[in-house]
């Protein structure tokens, strides 16, 4: 049985963070249940198809000349790819463009889909997926009951291999009828980055909750961010207030990240919250209370009050990055 | 203007983690004493359904696939503006994935006659596989825009704003189509008044069992469900929290510098 991995997107040449992420975790199934991973090249990441090779792939079937971010087209390609394939097991990056196409090209392969995977097993003969529930107070743990078993993989929560230039696989074209533009982009309103880091992919994120009090301490945190590389989050209730973007929301009811390094001000951690950010690698959570309960997912605890903790925490960071 | 909201009932998701429970043989949680609501991206979904049959006029249907007790959130929806409603009887219907409800939802959709527009939460806030409307728009063959938090009617189309990777973008689709509604603060659900709570009961609910909509067992009985889940658990959440030591808040900062450096995780 194949795994196959739909991949979009190039990341400075080579295939996308996610889509390398989401390979690695491809090619650890393929080899506990024995098969092949081939994975679909589609749009831009044609380019990238030696990449996904170098990153795990045995076979890559390129699709070229699909408009960019037009899901119809896409979910046709990906549906080719998986005909051609004979695909087991389909494992597609969860960024929002896979959220799209995921479950479309599901229902058009006739398979079962779970959606947010955090992680998938081969177990007792079955593909087992785990995937958190009721905004991350469950787990549950699911089989796919159709010949085809699609899993949405959630960003961050795969390991990419080393990349190996000297792995040997195949490249083939595929020419495939991929009707769209149903759907047409009139203009791009707001970039996200604004020449920072996105939210979703970086390696530290500052956020910030109610306990901040106000818009004005966002500015330490930026400037936090900024020493560490980072990006700038918030909770719902700030959001709320107004003192940040909906597009800095971290939570189940906005963006889920898992950064190295996750670093909660002012927060006090409604499950809402914990459902987007309980991934990350160390949690740092700076509050008041000490029977907050952000300190219950938090690595790092800081029981003081913020405008204390954060200027000599910023300083004490210059110090470092600048030794 | 012929809107078509799908809604969910689901367990309060503002229950707190030490209230939930679950049923580990149902493999469900066990709602005790916590409230049912309408799911909170739903209620976005209504709002902007609402506010479209404010500005341009026409009708908005509110469908959702439940038990008898889903009729109280229906009536909810009818109440902050929904014209009618249709409650598709559950107890017929072993809607365990999203790919079940989402034909059962289809097949009331196709009954409503032409609708040019179908709106849904982008996920339902309790299971949240985020599946439902993107099937939707597969099994009714309508193109699908999702993580929308507003749009307008533009001529004979429509002009949705949709986040997508990278940023906020705007994209045109023709009528129908279906959208996922993501939360805003231009769509936060509007709090009925007395008044409509009491005029929504002489609104329409109409009921439809799955032979009503020409669907069998092999559509929405048990078979027909693609996933089945093994478990449901809890995760044990051990607290491994060092806290930082210090005089003073300021000292407190400067050691959790360190503590980071330390641990090599930055």
């Amino acid at each position: 049985m194949n795994v196959v991995v739909i991949g979009w997107g190039v990341d400075g040449g080579g295939p996308a963070s996610a889509v390398r992420e989401v390979l690695g975790g491809a090619r650890r199934l393929a080899d506990a249940r024995g098969g092949q991973v081939i994975a679909g090249a589609l749009g831009a990441a044609a380019q990238a198809a030696q990449g996904m090779i170098a990153h795990g792939a045995d076979r890559v079937l390129t699709v070229e000349g699909l408009p960019e971010g037009d899901a119809d087209a896409y979910v046709a390609a990906a549906e080719a790819v998986c005909r051609q394939a004979g695909a087991g097991l389909v494992l597609l990056p969860g960024d929002r463009f896979g959220w799209e196409v995921g479950p479309r090209l599901a229902h058009r392969l006739g398979a079962g889909i779970v959606t947010d995977c955090v992680g998938i097993s081969w177990d007792s003969g079955r593909f087992v997926m785990t995937k958190p529930v009721y905004g991350g107070k469950a787990m549950a743990r699911l089989v796919v009951r159709t010949p085809v078993q699609v899993a949405l993989v959630r960003v961050r929560t795969m390991e990419p291999l080393e990349p190996d230039a000297s792995r040997s696989g195949t490249v083939e074209a595929l020419s495939v009828s991929a009707p769209g533009g149903r759907v047409k982009l009139l203009e791009r309103k707001q970039e996200e980055s604004r020449g920072q880091v996105r939210l979703e992919d970086a390696r530290v994120v500052v956020s910030g909750g109610r306990g901040l009090g106000g818009p004005e301490p966002f500015k330490l945190l930026e400037e936090i961010a900024q020493v560490l590389g980072g990006a700038v989050g918030a909770s719902l209730a700030a959001v709320d207030a107004g003192w940040a973007s909906p597009q800095q929301q971290v939570g189940q009811t906005g963006k889920t990240v898992a950064p190295d390094v996750y670093i909660a001000v002012g927060i006090s951690g409604a499950s809402q919250h914990i459902a987007g950010m309980s991934g990350s690698k160390t949690i740092v959570a700076i509050n008041k209370d000490p029977e907050a309960p952000i300190f219950r997912v938090a690595h790092l605890g800081v029981v003081a009050d913020y405008k204390e903790v954060l200027p000599a925490f910023l300083a004490e960071l210059r110090r470092i990055k600048s030794a | 203007m012929h809107i078509a909201v799908c809604i969910k009932q689901i367990l309060d998701p503002e229950i707190s983690p030490r209230a939930f429970k679950i049923d580990p043989e149902r493999k469900t949680a066990d709602p005790g004493s916590a409230s049912m609501v309408i799911g909170p991206f739903d209620l976005n979904a209504l709002e902007v359904a609402i506010q479209l049959k404010e500005r341009h006029g026409g009708t908005v249907t509110v469908l959702t696939l439940g038990s008898e007790k889903a009729k109280e959130a229906l009536r909810r929806a009818l109440a902050m503006g929904a014209d009618q409603a249709v409650l598709i009887d559950e107890t017929q219907v072993a809607a365990l994935e999203p790919s079940v409800t989402a034909r059962a939802l289809a097949a009331a959709i196709r009954k409503l006659g032409a609708v040019d527009l179908v709106l849904c939460g982008r996920q339902s806030g309790e299971w949240d596989f985020g599946q439902v409307g993107a099937l939707l728009a597969e099994e009714l063959g309508m193109p699908f825009v999702p993580f929308v938090p507003r749009l307008d009617v533009q001529g004979d189309k429509l002009r949705l704003e949709r986040e997508a990777d990278g940023g906020l973008v705007v994209v045109e689709a023709p009528r129908p189509c279906v959208a996922s509604i993501t939360n805003a603060n231009d769509n936060q659900p509007r709090l009925p008044k007395v008044k409509d709570i009491m005029m929504a009961n002489r609104k329409p609910i109409t009921t439809y069992g799955p032979a009503d909509l020409g669907l069998g067992a092999g559509d929405v009985g048990a078979e027909a469900n693609r996933l089945e889940v093994l478990e449901l658990f809890i995760p044990e959440v051990k607290s491994e929290c060092e806290f930082v030591e210090g005089e003073d808040g300021a000292e407190k900062g400067v050691n959790l510098a360190r503590k980071l450096l330390e641990r090599k995780v930055i």
